[in-house]
């Protein structure tokens, strides 16, 4: 029972996969897609280190049922780099050392991207808004704040 | 963490959904953005045998002004109330209520609808639809019924929808000229529930006196309080810094709020008032009054 033919496309490769209804986005993601830079963390919605974009809206796959995902467009991390060479918001992350132990990358840099969408010319104030849900607990957020910034200029 | 086992429906239209639930009674639970429902699962304090998924459903996301109310779509999700020129220019009570309810992450996914129909008290739309004197509308198999917010909430996570029913839109009238609203809530950190927050809406007539008062208060009791008793007493009152402060005092009364760690009872209470005393003075100011 409860078990369920879904069709995504993750990073622009379309999947068609059986799931139970209970599956959580994120397991679909990291155990049967096998696309382990999304990562879990709190597993309660608060950190935001399992942060995806579906349909281009960043969301916590922690809180998503696989079965919600059906028919959709799905991005991960593992979606940043092209052709061997970093995204700009990857880059930023490098350069302004945005990042320490790395757990919360993942998330940060998928929200990261969603707002530059939105968003090319953030303040500090609109990048510290957008990262309030995805928590770091090497309270590294000055240097990712500036490596948001980084790639919004490198994206002007 | 897992949800126990469920079936899943992802119904096309709202008859077909109101069916389902119609079927599964108490053991079905309608699933709109799930970041309420989809927690209480994965921690088990909650179960359904039954997801009926509504955010497939055409029709259910929209914010419009039409026929003296405001509209606003059941699947409508927080982050669209942010968004909407109509919510930012005119409903700023709405606005500053969207963007202190969890994180912007979850307000991608979390609806208006579910915020109101999942009954808790710490939620932060039921004091503000409260204050703004809305209605509910609920589809059932029956057909469509309209529920006064002050009706809305009868328990701790319980409100007046039957299990066969959907609510499908929050109508809010739209106000007078003369009229202003504010939310103000102090919460430990992003994300979190309320310590304590209150919502006011007054419409100001001619000679500045407070024709309508509406408060409401969050967190502070088994349901989302309506301070029936400030209300009643601004009512024909010029709402200079002495009458909001004994609003606000009364206002506090109604508040049963229980310690926890945000904070003592007396604690909470204190910030009730005071937050309600905050958003008065912020409705008056909006609403044209000094």
């Amino acid at each position: 029972m409860a078990a369920h033919k879904i069709r995504v496309t993750v990073n622009g490769t379309l999947h068609e996969v059986e799931v139970e209804s209970r599956l959580l986005l994120v397991h679909l993601l990291r155990d049967v897609l096998r696309l382990t830079g999304t990562h879990i963390g709190c597993d309660t919605t608060h950190c935001g280190a399992c942060t995806v974009l579906l349909d281009g809206e960043a969301v916590k796959s922690c809180t998503v049922l696989a079965v919600q995902a059906d028919g959709r467009q799905l991005m991960t991390v593992e979606g940043l780099e092209q052709d061997g060479r970093l995204h700009p918001i990857q880059e930023g992350f490098w350069q302004e050392h945005g990042l320490q132990c790395g757990f919360c990358t993942p998330g940060m840099l998928m929200t990261s991207y969603a707002l530059l969408k939105r968003n090319p010319k953030p303040s500090e104030t609109e990048i510290r808004q957008a990262i309030s849900g995805n928590l770091c607990r090497c309270t590294g957020y000055v240097n990712i704040v500036k490596a948001v910034q980084y790639a919004a200029a490198k994206q002007q | 963490m897992i949800p126990s086992s469920f079936d899943y429906h992802a119904p096309g239209t709202l008859a077909e959904a109101v069916s389902l639930l119609d079927r599964h009674g108490e053991e079905a639970k309608v699933l709109a953005g799930g970041q309420s429902l989809l927690p209480l699962l994965k921690l088990r304090l909650g179960q359904a045998a039954h997801l009926v998924d509504i955010g497939r459903i055409p029709g259910l996301a929209y914010i419009k002004e039409e026929g003296g109310s405001l509209r606003i779509g059941a699947a409508t999700v927080e982050a669209a109330l942010e968004r909407s020129d109509l919510i930012r220019s005119k409903y700023p009570i709405l606005l500053e209520t969207a963007l202190v309810i969890a994180d912007p992450l979850v307000r991608n996914r979390a609806t208006v609808g579910g915020n109101l129909a999942h009954g808790d008290p710490a939620n932060d739309h039921p004091a503000t639809m409260l204050a703004l004197g809305a209605e509910i509308v609920a589809r059932g198999p029956g057909g469509e019924r309209t529920i006064p917010i002050a009706k809305f909430f009868t328990g701790l996570f319980t409100t007046a929808l039957a299990p066969n029913e959907i609510l499908t839109e929050i109508r809010i009238p739209v106000p007078p000229s003369g009229s202003g609203g504010a939310y103000e809530k102090l919460e430990r950190k992003v994300g979190d529930f309320a310590t304590a927050g209150a919502a006011a809406h007054v419409t100001l007539g001619k000679k500045g006196e407070v024709e309508r008062a509406g408060i409401g208060l969050t967190n502070a009791g088994p349901t989302p309080v309506k301070a029936r008793e400030a209300e009643d007493y601004l009512r024909g009152k010029k709402p200079d810094g002495a009458t909001i402060a004994e609003a606000a005092r009364l206002a506090a009364r109604a508040a049963a709020p229980t310690a926890d760690r945000r904070g003592s009872v007396e604690y909470k209470r204190e910030m009730a008032r005071v937050l309600a005393a905050r958003a008065l003075r912020r409705a008056v100011q909006r609403a044209g009054g000094r």
